[in-house]
């Protein structure tokens, strides 16, 4: 590690944590931070700290999801909910254009100008959006719309120290500790006598806002904690997931037999790819108003799950559930990274949380590894 | 504005003239309603556009029209779905959106200097027309050109009047079949796979070009690399669901392919393992 590069990192109380929130605001942001809410961590505006979904964790495992008390009164004390940052930079649902039938001029949506502060990204998160950026903004066609609210957004990392027993971001590279891609980097520090973060920047926005805030820098033994609690939560992590053997699995085995079991298991539900931070598939529907004068074309989240996404005139060219399930996994791990360079998974584990019949993509990919003959004699 | 170039917003075309082609197929000629005197749609061969009808919904569809020709978009459309049924109503003067061109084209260029096999199958005759003019333009830098044609039925026919033009050319051998008929039709019946071995191919000089249902493409590769041509000579068009035709809405993925702007246009070598797996 070079040390000179190293941006130096300060000390900030909890309670001013506040600050950076109103000056946030003061700038210009919206502000969304986690919030419980119908027992689960969700994104969503928030304006105090107050907000913040203090002492609570939540325990995680394959369709379940809890939140529980925990013993101190952390803010960033869970690990990832059902919501994910996608929700404000790609909206479920967005309109695209209205349209006179009298004049046939299609009129844009007005771009949406409002400049997002996201506090509390899990590194798995920055990599989901660093990977949407590939996909949206620098491609041929880019999505002028993500571009402009990504461009425009500020992002308050926050190092994850409380990993769910779902997540394996640590054999991905993607977590737990962030490392690049955040306007700002806390890490929180919580005993039963003080509650306080590790504060860094990792842009110039970041290290603008920081510098107004004069504060102390921080203490060895506060640096050597923090470390000390992401060594240990990568330790905690105990799913897995060899990114390059995955992917030479599923290119392998399109015709595995296993896929017929998953398609009998999947319930073509379609949660794992709502949830997802990465998957970006999307339909169009176009709507007229009562008298039929205007219509409007409407983009909202698809999922390579239902029927009609593989549908053209004829019928459905991936009809059995096997057949979406390969797709989606498959373009997961192995085609994404022909399209992009990269994988498209993160390690978040929200797909395996999600999933109510409890689909570990962990666990699948090794049932397409080739039975060695000693065992299978 | 940014508005006039996003290529999410259809842009308005005036239909001039409608040509119905057989009972459920139609050829709409198109231009371009702006102000600003832009007239030429310019296109390659093989490109498709979004065609939008109000309020309805938005479908691709190959151009079907002369690219030396750009003063009209031409497109010959199948009513089959609820999009292309409405399309069917619309008549002279009414407006149609149009978002493109988009995606890969026939290798044309490629071709210059060798023979050229085009096979199509019903409605793939369309987005291989431009081709052929394009080809018959410039006759002499190709070899020998051959077009096999089948449809369903001689109703089925597509483009009747420029297949007997281009058959009564001495420069174009044209092969034309039926899945079944009537005892009043006195050509042939069979599968369009079938005509390849009544041609003759110069293996290593021929560039082939095969648009159609993916069963008729397959049988048509296999049967032109039995007379031993590569596969990567062999081009192929294909088809998948799309919503936005600009590689965003992940509709026409097709393994690590997206149809939409890898495609549709092909050299069967770079799909070639894709196009065994059954539903990908």
């Amino acid at each position: 590690m070079n040390k000179k590069s190293k941006p130096s990192t300060h000390t900030l109380p909890a309670s001013q944590l506040q600050k950076i929130i109103d000056l946030l605001y003061d700038q210009g942001y919206t502000v969304i931070g986690p919030q419980r809410r119908d027992n689960a961590i969700i994104y969503d505006e928030i304006t105090s700290t107050d907000a913040l979904p203090a002492g609570w964790i939540d325990v995680q495992e394959g369709g379940t999801y809890q939140l529980q008390r925990r013993d101190d009164d952390a803010w960033f004390g869970y690990a990832v909910g059902p919501h994910s940052w996608k929700q404000f930079l790609f909206p479920a649902k967005k309109k695209l254009f209205t349209i006179e039938r009298e004049t046939f001029r299609a009129q844009a949506e007005p771009a949406d100008k409002t400049r997002y502060a996201f506090l509390g990204v899990r590194s798995c998160e920055l990599h989901a959006i660093a990977i949407q950026d590939k996909v949206f903004r620098d491609g041929p066609y880019a999505d002028p719309a993500y571009s402009r609210l990504r461009n425009n957004a500020f992002f308050i990392a926050v190092n994850c120290t409380e990993p769910a027993a779902t997540c394996f971001c640590s054999s991905m590279n993607t977590g737990p500790g962030a490392e690049s891609g955040y306007d700002l980097l806390l890490t929180e520090l919580i005993s039963s006598d003080q509650h306080e973060f590790l504060i860094s920047s990792g842009s110039a926005k970041g290290r603008a806002l920081l510098g107004t805030m004069e504060l102390p820098e921080a203490t060895p033994a506060a640096r050597e904690r923090s470390q000390e609690l992401l060594t240990r939560a990568a330790e905690k992590m105990h799913r897995r997931m060899d990114t390059e053997k995955a992917r030479k699995l599923l290119l392998a085995n399109p015709e595995h037999p296993h896929w017929q079991e998953l398609g009998t298991r999947c319930l073509n539900c379609a949660n794992c790819t709502m949830v997802c931070p990465t998957c970006f598939c999307s339909t169009v529907e176009d709507v007229t108003n009562l008298t039929g004068d205007t219509a409007e074309r409407w983009r909202r989240w698809d999922s390579c799950f239902t029927m009609g996404h593989s549908y053209i005139h004829g019928g459905h060219i991936r009809s059995s559930g096997a057949a979406r399930y390969r797709q989606w996994l498959t373009h997961k791990l192995a085609t994404w990274v022909d399209q992009f360079g990269v994988s498209g998974c993160v390690g978040c584990g929200r797909c395996i949380t999600w999933c109510p019949v409890a689909i570990d993509v962990t666990e699948e990919i090794t049932k397409f590894e080739p039975v060695t003959r000693d065992t299978a004699a | 504005m940014a508005a006039q170039t996003d290529p999410m917003l259809p842009r308005p075309f005036r239909i001039e003239k409608v040509t119905h082609e057989t009972a459920d197929t139609f050829t709409f000629e198109l231009s371009q309603q702006q102000t600003n005197g832009n007239s030429g749609f310019d296109f390659a061969c093989g490109q498709f556009n979004m065609l939008y009808t109000f309020g309805t919904g938005e479908i691709p569809v190959s151009i079907s029209g002369d690219p030396a020709r750009p003063q009209r978009l031409v497109h010959t459309i199948r009513a089959v779905g609820s999009v292309t049924r409405a399309m069917k109503k619309l008549k002279k003067g009414d407006t149609l959106g149009v978002r493109g061109p988009f995606g890969s084209a026939w290798p044309v260029q490629q071709a210059e200097g060798n023979d050229v096999v085009i096979i199509a199958g019903g409605i793939g005759l369309a987005p291989l027309r431009p081709a052929i003019y394009s080809i018959l333009q410039n006759r002499e830098k190709y070899g020998n050109v051959v077009l096999l044609y089948g449809a369903r039925t001689p109703q089925d026919i597509l483009f009747e009047k420029e297949l007997r033009e281009w058959r009564g050319r001495f420069d174009m051998q044209v092969l034309i079949t039926v899945d079944h008929a009537l005892g009043t039709w006195k050509g042939n019946i069979g599968v369009v796979p079938d005509l390849i071995k009544r041609v003759k191919i110069d293996p290593d000089n021929t560039i082939a070009m095969v648009c159609g249902p993916e069963i008729m493409m397959r049988f048509c590769v296999i049967g032109l690399h039995n007379r031993g041509m590569e596969h990567d000579t062999i081009f192929v068009s294909m088809e998948r669901n799309m919503k936005c035709g600009i590689g965003l809405c992940g509709h026409c993925q097709y393994g690590p392919e997206f149809i939409c702007k890898d495609g549709p246009v092909f050299p069967f070598s770079k799909i070639r393992t894709l196009f065994d797996i059954y539903e990908l």
